[in-house]
């Protein structure tokens, strides 16, 4: 009988820290690792042969940017791949709508269009990003990182800056 | 100084049932978030692309979250779409063909008789409004990620003299 309260009495305080945590990932902050190296040295700098999920960086995304979907260039944000839905990336966004980008296997230059925008990897080599794929819509978007909270020695804010090469005329 | 500890002696029931009461509607705000994001919610939908299944002036119909998250979402569905134009509009339309489908759609069907054939890409659907006359849809913006897809509308719950299933046609 006792156990009994114990353990509903547990699913229920469990129930609502789920339902808490889930409301608090979805519409203000959440806290996501990052995989691969695309995004070096911002994140994930050093290529290490152990592939451990501990050695990932962790980065805080923030949700409050979804309200008015107004981002800038130069932001780092988590989008869900249009190629594969359940997939999510971390890039930073190059070019927002109206700007010209230039295609890097062809002499064209392209425009982004409407509530589109152009997202690229930090490190060139290893990014699979809108030079493969094109640009993406903005509503893909689901958060903007802000900070990194891991490694310790890493803890900070996020610099919006975009690489010499990548700037769109 | 026993000044201060009968005031708090005396206000803290009060405090305390004051916090319980602002956790409880917290809570409740926390469980209306997520099943309004996650399950299911009512949306108000208008316009005149969606007719005759959907009327002009306005109809709330009962959306859907769960068919999307497991891909379940399918050709004759009509889904809710985050626009790839504006972020910040959501369009209601119908699945035409998914990826790897082919498409023929008439171009400017009030004007010509030209149609014109697209295979839909990997991870992408085509939706069309079923009023082909006077929809933006997916013949002018092309396909849409999976991932823009909000959820199914899967009942009409008002005008209540066309409370009922929205049919498969």
């Amino acid at each position: 009988m006792g156990t009994r309260n114990f353990l509903w009495n547990s699913a229920k305080k469990f129930f609502t820290i789920g339902l808490i945590g889930l409301t608090v990932s979805d519409r203000y902050f959440s806290i996501v690792p990052v995989r691969g190296y695309s995004m070096s040295p911002t994140f994930n700098p050093q290529i290490s042969s152990y592939t451990g999920s501990l050695t990932d960086d962790r980065v805080l995304v923030e949700k409050f940017c979804l309200e008015k979907y107004k981002f800038s260039c130069g932001d780092v944000v988590v989008f869900c791949s249009p190629s594969n839905h359940r997939e999510m990336h971390i890039k930073r966004i190059t070019a927002l709508p109206g700007d010209w980008i230039s295609t890097p296997h062809s002499y064209d230059a392209i425009v982004v269009p409407k509530g589109h925008c152009w997202v690229e990897g930090d490190n060139s080599v290893f990014s699979l990003d809108s030079r493969s794929f094109g640009p993406i819509p903005l509503g893909l978007v689901h958060g903007r990182v802000t900070h990194i909270v891991w490694p310790p020695q890493r803890v900070g804010k996020v610099d919006k800056r975009i690489p010499q090469e990548h700037l769109p005329f | 100084m026993s000044r201060l500890f009968q005031f708090v002696r005396q206000w803290k029931p009060i405090i305390k049932e004051g916090f319980s009461q602002s956790f409880l509607i917290a809570k409740f705000l926390c469980l209306l978030h997520v099943t309004n994001t996650h399950v299911c919610t009512p949306v108000l939908v208008y316009g005149p692309s969606m007719l005759p299944t959907l009327n002009l002036t306005g109809d709330v119909v009962l959306v859907e979250h769960l068919s999307q998250k497991f891909g379940k979402v399918g050709p004759g569905d009509v889904v809710v779409v985050r626009s790839p134009e504006n972020p910040r509009k959501t369009v209601t339309k119908r699945i035409v063909a998914v990826e790897g489908e082919s498409v023929t759609f008439l171009v400017e069907p009030a004007l010509s008789d030209r149609s014109h054939t697209v295979v839909v890409p990997r991870g992408h659907v085509w939706i069309q409004g079923d009023n082909i006359y006077s929809s933006r849809d997916s013949r002018q913006f092309g396909p849409v990620p999976y991932g823009l897809i909000l959820g199914k509308a899967f009942w009409r719950v008002w005008p209540p003299d066309a409370f009922g299933s929205l049919s498969q046609e």
